[in-house]
């Protein structure tokens, strides 16, 4: 931020901190007493399952700490996660297995 | 297992007025959730503190100082976003440009907030203000898992859930990022704490992927996100999740209608 003066850093932070609650508490507090329509909720319901993986497939295909280089060691971790996830449904199973696996092969390779 | 994928999500039917009993010791209810939610956010501490950590120590590296670092991470508590609005005004990127391209990150939170909405329907203003602040993906995540699993419970223990979940989550997120900008370049740089972020999100996701509909939907987003990766602002990330989620949506109706046809010709 060291391009910015402090008022433009303050107003930039402020500005995203007010803009990013509107967003997050926008359904919540605006639409508390209505129900969504059928079709709306079949959609919504897969928010998890695509947004998070579609976030965070890019970080790891493409670790911006090695500058976009790709890191079979990262991948091989991420589908250890996955698999021991779904198979398992512990969250935290699914982070130590994936570690494991991103450590042990960073170990060996 | 078809049959069992197919079958509508308990959570859909919980705006339904009787699904939402004003339940008579409805402060106990919110106790006996807060407690719950409390218990299964705890474990989060040590997953979002690396990533508050890491971005403690690139916004500082960035040239912010503490104050300003505090206040970003404190009031957006969005981590990626966070990580978007010091990337590109380091890069040299306008201003504005660099807000909308946090906050197009910060989008799928809407999409959280209209999952979540069905279960505060009927809360008090106030209640769904605070409520506002703590949709965060992990909340989110522990808060939708837990919905899923008991539609049975009230109203006032899930919203007692939800809250409970971010009680630890979100002042870790904030301390970490604290810890992070004062060691700053006491963190040996050959770990890579990087990898911390992707990896939660995937496990966030993974335990939710159940039957056929949810994995072509995540198939779709992981590919779809990295055939549009290149495209700005963060677009490609919504393009990815909107396609994930009518290919998920169109799936679910496909097998749902075969099901019926097979049913109707037996």
């Amino acid at each position: 931020m060291s391009e910015l003066s402090d008022a433009a850093a303050w107003a930039a932070i402020f500005a995203l901190g007010v803009a990013t609650y509107l967003v997050r508490a926008s359904f919540v507090l605006f639409a508390g007493g209505r129900e969504f329509p059928a079709w709306a909720m079949r959609l919504l319901r897969y928010v998890p399952v695509t947004v998070l993986p579609a976030l965070a497939a890019p970080m790891a295909v493409w670790p911006r700490a090695l500058e976009g280089e790709t890191d079979p060691t990262r991948i091989a971790g991420v589908a250890v996660t996955v698999t021991v996830g779904i198979l398992t449904r512990s969250l935290l199973g699914a982070i130590a297995a994936g570690l494991a696996t991103f450590a042990a092969l960073g170990a060996l390779f | 297992m078809l049959m069992k994928d197919l079958s509508p999500d308990p959570s859909m039917s919980a705006a339904e007025p009787d699904r939402n009993p004003p339940a008579p010791a409805s402060d106990g209810e919110f106790r006996r959730g807060f407690r719950a939610g409390v218990l299964s956010g705890l474990p989060f501490m040590l997953v979002v503190a690396p990533f508050g950590m890491l971005f403690g120590v690139v916004a500082t590296a960035a040239g912010m100082d503490l104050a300003k670092v505090m206040v970003l991470t404190s009031f957006v508590i969005a981590g990626a976003s966070q990580f978007v609005l010091i990337e590109m005004v380091s890069d040299g990127a306008p201003v504005v440009v660099a807000i909308l391209a946090a906050l197009a990150v910060n989008l799928r939170l809407a999409m959280y907030s209209a999952s979540l909405a069905p279960h505060f329907a009927g809360a008090k203003v106030w209640v769904r203000a605070i409520a506002g602040y703590f949709v965060v993906d992990q909340v989110f995540g522990l808060a939708t898992r837990r919905f899923q699993d008991r539609p049975e419970e009230s109203r006032a223990r899930r919203i007692g859930y939800f809250f409970g979940a971010g009680t630890p989550i979100l002042p870790s997120w904030i301390a970490a990022t604290a810890v992070g900008a004062l060691a700053g370049s006491a963190i040996p740089a050959s770990l890579p704490i990087d990898f911390a972020p992707p990896l939660t999100f995937f496990a966030l996701a993974a335990p939710m992927i159940r039957g056929v509909p949810n994995l072509c939907a995540a198939a779709v987003a992981v590919v779809m996100a990295l055939l549009l990766a290149g495209l700005p602002w963060s677009l490609g990330l919504l393009g990815a999740a909107a396609s994930g989620m009518v290919t998920g949506a169109g799936v679910e109706v496909a097998l749902a209608r075969r099901a019926v046809r097979r049913e109707g010709g037996a």
